[in-house]
Formats: C-alpha cells, structure tokens, sequence
C-alpha cells in the first residue's frame, strides 16, 4: 500500500440496465434476467439500447445538448456520473483533473447520406453530387458532433474538467490503452486524479455497418454471449452504454477523505496476431496479472464475435480457479466502453464483497469464493486484449 | 559522463531520428531546402471536383503511391513514409524497433467511394439498409479496415516491430503534439527506453474540405494558392487544409548515448490544458493557451528567457493569430516582441493530426541548422499583433531553445519545449 496506489473512486455507468452503480448492481444480481434488447429497428440484428434518460440532469444546457449527436451526449451524461459519485465536481478538483477519453466517431446524418446515395444511382458525376449535396444539405455544426476528440472537448465544457484532454482511438484498444495509460501515470506521479472512459451508441446503422463489413454482428435469435457460436452471423450484440472511472492516486483520495471502491492493482495489454494462438496469450495476460490458483471471479467483455470469444472462454476455462461473467449477456457490447464497464463492474463487486451471480447459468460456474482480487477483461473482436487486476482496498 | 535525467529527475528524452512527408516532399532535405527558402506547398485541388466549393485550394500530398486510394490508405503511407526515414536516421532499421507506438490520425470513416460501391453493387432497399444488406452479403476485407480506427497503428506496429499494444489518439490540431508528449511521458515513467511518435494526416477529401468550408474556417484565396496561407496578416482570411506526416524516434539520452546514436535535440518539456470556453473558439483571455505554455516551460525547467524562438501554432485564421499573439504576449511580455516566431503552415498548410509532429521536426531542425523558416505571405502586416514573425525570408540564428505550440477544436492546447542540446 502506498501514496501513488491507484484506487477507484468514481464510477460513471450507462446501459440498458439502467444508470449509476446501484442500478447495475441490482439488475446484475436479479433472479430475473431478461435481456433488454431491441430485435425491431434494425433488423435481422439485435441492439442493446440506451435507457430513458434525462439528459439535463447532468447537462443543464439545452444549448450544449444540441451541439453534441447522442454519441458524444451519452459520454458527457456518464462522465457526470462519474464525477458526481467520486464526489469530485469541485471547480478547482475539475480544473487540474486529467482526461483520457476512448472515442470512436459520432453518428452521420442518415438522411443526407441516404439522399447522396440514391441520388447516386442516376448520375456519372459522383463527386460533382458529394459537393452539390454535402455543401447544401450537412448542418454545420454535425462535424463537431461527431468528431472523435469532441466528447472530451464537451466534459471540459459541460464539467470543466480541464487538466488535460486527451483521446485515444482504436475500438475496444482505445480503451484498455486510456485506462493503462491513465493508471501509468497516476502510479508514476505524472497525475494524481483522472477522469477516464467511453462511451458508444449503436442506435445508429452507420455503426452497425462498420461491425458488418466485417461479418462481425450476431443475426440469430439472441443468445448468452458464451453461447452463440454456431448461430448466423457474427456473434456480436451491440449495445448503447458508457463506463467512465474517476482513479486517484491514494494520497491524493485520502486528504480529501474518500473512501474508494478499489485499487486497480495492475492493467496489462497486448496486441496478438490473430492467425496465432490468441488462447495462449490471454493466458498469459491473466498470469500477469493473477498467477497460481487464485480463485477470482472474471468481469468478461466478451463481444461474442466467435473466435475472440471462443479464445477467451478457452483461456479462461483452462484456469478452474477463475468464474468467468461475460456481462455482454446482459448489457450487449460496447466496443469502446467494453473495458472501462468491465473495470467498473470489477470494482463494484469487490466493494460490495458479494459476488455476481452467473449471468448465464447454462455456462458460468457458480462462484462463492473471495471477491478481494478481481480480473477484468476485454478481448476485442478483431484485434487487442486486456486484462486488469483490481482489489480491495485494505 | 554526461548528466542522464533532468532538473526532477526523469530521464531526458533524446531525439534520434525524423521522418517527414509534407505538399513540399519526402523527407527532410527537400522539405528543409523549400521551407528555407519559402516555398508554397499550397496548389489548387486536383484530386476531386471542386464544383461547388468555396475553396478550390489545398497542401495535398498528391505524389504518394496511394495518394488517390483514400484517407485511411494515404494515412497509413504517410505515417509509414515518415517512419521509415525517422528510423534509418536513427539507426533502427531493419530490426523489431523495440518500443511502443504512438500514433496520432484522422478519425476514420468509410469513403464515400466505398458506400457508393456497396450501393452499386445492390437495387433491394434503399439508404444504409442497403448498405448494411450488402455488407452482410459478402466479404468486405478492405472496407472494414477502413472503418476500424485502430487500424493503420495495427500495421504501422506490424511494419516496424513496435512493441505491446499501439496507442492510436486525436486531440484534433494538436493531435502530432500529443504523440510526442505520450512517448515523452512512457520514457519518463521508465516502461520503455525508446518510443516512436507519428503525427498523419491523408485525410483532405471532398467531404473534410466542406466539412471545414461549413465552419468558416478555411481560406478561399483561391487565385493565387501559394498566397493563401498568410499567418499573422491582417488580411487572413483562414487555414489552407493540407496533408503530411512526421515521425520522431524519442529515446532516453543515456540509450541513445549508451549505443552510440547521434542526438539531434532533446524534447525538454510538455504541457497541454483543456480550454472549456466553446467548441471551436478560445476563451477570451487566452488562460487555456497561457497555461499550456507555462506548463510546458515549468516541466521543462526553463524560464521564459531560455526560449530563443517560437514555431507557432500559425493557422491563418483571425482567431487563432490573434489568440496565439495574446498568450504568448502575456507569458513572455515585452520579450515577445523581440522573439523570433514563425508559422510553417504559411507553406505548408495546416496538416490536423500531423501538424504538432511536423512543427516539432521542423523545430528539431531549426535549431540543428541555425536557419529559421519564414513566415511567408506576410505583406500586410495585422497591427495587432506586434510579432516578429521572420517575414518572408529566412533568419541565420543560434536557436537553443524553441517554443512549439498546437491549439486545436475542442479546447486542445498543447506545447512542446525542445533544445539543441541536453541539459
């Protein structure tokens, strides 16, 4: 235990489950579990969608509600959470708070593509169209509503949070990168409190196109994330959410007396080849960070694409002394989020000293050993991997 | 022996190795000799129609082998081009470079190219359920990577050996700052000694050009391109978009030392500060960009004094200029007035997510040189903004220590303090 020990001290979560921590706790250890999903708007895929939410509650301002797409909107709302549960929106705490955002990009307009690409079918002159439609029809403020680096430029409007901004880009890569770099720095004194996380909203079938150009989104009826092997598609269920952690350095959450969640103990990342045995190198991203027996429950991002999601079941079942819980079962795959939730959910469950029931009791093992060490873990569908360590607080 | 760690006890940084790729050319000795001798990369556009659009004008990089194959295939080239370079420099070729990367690049989308493909190649629905019906048709290898943000950092890792898992970032206009800060801070913390930062940007399309147009934000100096970029003029009327890359082997000194590489500069400090005033505008008492360059003289040890010139931030447009002149006036005073500072984007263009990382290698440059480039275009001189910018025409200088500023949409401000020479 020491002063640059990196504890959990806000959590900021966003899901069909509902929002903020109690939320997710209560539907995450509920004897009913239906999923909530969507299979209407756009089929033959089945979506996770966002819950109703109140957006002014954490964005007072109509104006700066309409200047941000849902995407960037969802982030800022959960970014609030977070920053409200570590008790920490105090104008000089915001003012020096680092930021580490996982972004992908915001929604297009769906109607001018569509007209663009209808358009497209009667004319030769494709780029002569483009500048005829795009310079008449594109609102001018959509660029900045869905440009990447824009959801951290709005939790500086919106909360001031202002230290620094920075975001990183690359699928669920991003952010596994946010939250190792963010810990990195709090570790080494480079930070003491930083806000970090995701957010990604797939109500929008520009970003179920990027999933399927690859094959990657499940088409079958829905199934538990472990189960879908086999099924048409791809095995991925996508889903609305957000999982934002506010990390402190220990000394840095002790003078202001907060009591943390947990210590996010160690965060380790690869990038194995995916034609490799990516079984094995999960394994030793796990042994890195829980050697030996430990029994230890697992908060599994798992997307359920098949052969992310075959490897990491292998690797996870070939240690007996871990359960896994591939929480996507209930709140569907949040991409950018998915390791930021999955870090969220480990230091929920070590708090709270009381372990999650299997979230699919047809394929997790039931659990009643020690909850004081937890992994987490996002396995992405097409490339990255990592693993986080989180503990209790002593 | 030569001292190892700085003024708080963190390794110093070296720089190794730089690549670059801009409208001006591949690699340093034609993009050193245009820039010294005030050349405009600025044409008009020939890549795509310009029918319509207010401006006709940009810094492309028209000469690549993909230069017409896409963002995200000219990104990946540009970032590869400069990279290569940066490593031969270094002395890195050839074998697993052994360090992470940092990779700051466009935010990706499909090409409208490729949706018009896809909706080519179906008459069943209409709009993105078409496309998506197509796309679960069939395989699209190509067109999903294009999608995939982490992509181009994926084979850029594959390419050079870098090690662990890349890290791929966008803070807009200071996106090439930040990759540099981000191998500054791992060498710091000791998770590596050496680091490779990328700054790219191949994604000027159609769509970007009137994405920015929309925004007022771009010059539509269209009758004379190479004038159009005219940082610090009363008469700027806008930033020129254009594309490049750089690359910058970061290693620790007592490495590069240790293995007998020669040291170009030392990347002394770096400081950022979010600004949470509006989406693309400054707040009014420049406090964000005044932070930023304190931060990045206090991690660097140095008082305002040490800085011998500033490579600006120098977009051309009203506000910036006017912004930049303000926070760096009240941070150095009247010493400003006397401080060198020019802009390589009169030539070059704004180059987004590279510009912070070819603005660094042409500071690096600068100092290794004694030449500073100029700030061309400069023939109507803004009376507000009291600076020497080296007007049009290059200076012979003993630089030392150099300023290098990036300010981007977003409230992004990060700066970079560099030197000749350790400690």
């Amino acid at each position: 235990m020491g002063a640059h020990d990196v504890v959990i001290t806000g959590l900021g979560l966003v899901s069909c489950l509902g929002e903020g921590v109690d939320a997710h706790w209560r539907a995450l250890t509920a004897a009913d579990a239906t999923p909530a999903i969507d299979t209407e708007r756009y089929p033959p895929y089945t979506i996770h969608p966002l819950p109703a939410i109140d957006w002014s509650l954490q964005i007072p301002k109509r104006g700066d509600q309409r200047q941000m797409e849902t995407w960037q909107r969802l982030g800022t709302y959960a970014a609030g959470l977070a920053l409200d549960d570590a008790a920490m929106k105090d104008e000089a705490m915001c003012a020096s708070m680092d930021m580490v955002i996982a972004a992908g990009g915001g929604e297009r307009d769906e109607a001018v593509d569509a007209m663009i690409l209808a358009a497209s079918e009667a004319r030769p002159d494709l780029g002569v169209l483009l500048n005829e439609k795009l310079t008449t029809e594109l609102r001018p403020t959509l660029f900045l509503a869905q440009l990447s680096n824009l959801l951290a430029g709005n939790i500086s409007i919106v909360h001031k949070v202002t230290g620094s901004s920075r975001t990183f880009m690359g699928e669920e890569g991003s952010g596994i990168s946010a939250v190792q770099t963010a810990a990195a720095r709090i570790a080494s004194g480079q930070s003491d409190h930083v806000l970090v996380g995701g957010a990604f909203e797939t109500e929008h079938p520009d970003m179920l196109l990027g999933y399927e150009l690859g094959g990657y989104l499940h088409r079958d009826t829905w199934k538990p994330v472990w189960q879908r092997q086999g099924s048409v598609g791809g095995g991925l269920v996508s889903a609305s959410g957000a999982g934002f952690l506010v990390l402190e350095s220990r000394a840095h959450a002790e003078a202001r007396g907060r009591k943390p969640y947990a210590v996010l103990d160690k965060v380790v990342a690869g990038r194995s080849s995916r034609k490799g045995d990516l079984a094995a190198e999960i394994g030793k991203l796990l042994e890195s960070c829980l050697p030996g027996e430990h029994p230890a429950l697992c908060l599994s991002a798992a997307s359920g694409a098949h052969a992310a999601t075959a490897a990491e079941k292998s690797a996870l079942d070939a240690r007996g002394s871990i359960a896994a819980r591939g929480f996507a079962t209930r709140t569907g795959h949040l991409k950018e989020a998915a390791f930021p939730f999955a870090v969220a959910l480990a230091a929920i469950v070590v708090s709270r000293r009381t372990p999650y029931p299997a979230f699919d009791a047809a394929s997790e093992a039931a659990y009643g050993g020690p909850v004081d060490a937890v992994l987490a873990t996002s396995v992405g569908y097409h490339r990255a991997e990592g693993v986080a360590l989180v503990t209790a607080d002593a | 022996m030569a001292r190892h760690t700085d003024h708080l006890g963190r390794p110093i940084v070296a720089v190794t190795g730089i690549g670059i790729v801009t409208s001006l050319g591949v690699g340093k000795t034609d993009n050193w000799a245009a820039l010294t001798s005030g050349k405009s990369g600025i044409r008009p556009i020939s890549r795509f129609p310009v029918e319509h659009l207010n401006t006709r004008i940009a810094g492309l990089v028209d000469f690549l082998g993909s230069s017409n194959s896409g963002p995200g295939a000219l990104t990946y080239e540009l970032a590869a081009t400069a990279a290569r370079e940066s490593l031969a420099q270094a002395g890195l070729d050839g074998s697993g470079f052994g360090g992470p990367l940092f990779l700051a690049s466009p935010p990706v989308e499909l090409d409208w190219s490729e949706r018009f493909a896809l909706y080519r190649s179906s008459s069943e629905e209409e709009g993105y359920r078409r496309l998506l019906a197509v796309a679960r048709g069939q395989n699209h290898d190509t067109f999903f990577l294009n999608t995939q943000f982490g992509t181009i950092a994926d084979r850029l890792a594959d390419d050079f050996g870098a090690t662990g898992l890349p890290v791929t970032l966008s803070t807009a206009c200071a996106s090439g700052a930040t990759a540099i800060q981000l191998g500054v801070e791992a060498i710091r913390r000791g998770e590596c000694t050496r680091a490779l930062s990328i700054g790219a940007d191949g994604s000027a399309t159609a769509e970007a050009l009137i994405r920015f147009s929309l925004l007022s934000a771009l010059s539509t100096h269209n009758e004379e391109p190479s004038k159009a970029s005219k940082p610090f003029s009363k008469d700027r009327d806008g930033f020129v978009l254009a594309e490049g890359a750089a690359a910058l082997v970061l290693e620790s000194l007592e490495s590069a030392l240790a293995r007998g590489a020669e040291v170009i500069g030392v990347l002394s400090g770096c400081g950022e500060k979010a600004d949470d005033f509006h989406r693309t505008r400054s707040k009014p008492d420049g406090s964000p960009a005044i932070a930023a360059v304190r931060a990045a003289l206090a991690d660097a040890g140095a008082s305002t004094d040490r800085i011998d010139y500033v490579n600006a931030h120098g977009t051309s447009t009203p506000e910036n200029d006017k912004m930049e002149h303000l926070s760096l006036s009240t941070v150095f005073g009247e010493r400003m007035r006397k401080i060198p500072i020019s802009s390589n984007k009169s030539m070059i263009g704004h180059t987004l997510s590279a510009a912070g990382a070819i603005e660094a290698a042409v500071s690096l440059m600068t100092m290794r040189e004694g030449v500073i480039p100029p700030t061309i275009n400069y023939d109507v001189p803004d009376p507000a903004i009291e600076l020497d910018v080296v007007p049009n025409v290059k200076r012979s200088a003993d630089v030392g220590m150099v300023l290098s500023n990036s300010f981007g949409f977003g409230g992004q401000n990060t700066c970079l303090v560099m030197a000749r020479e350790p400690g």
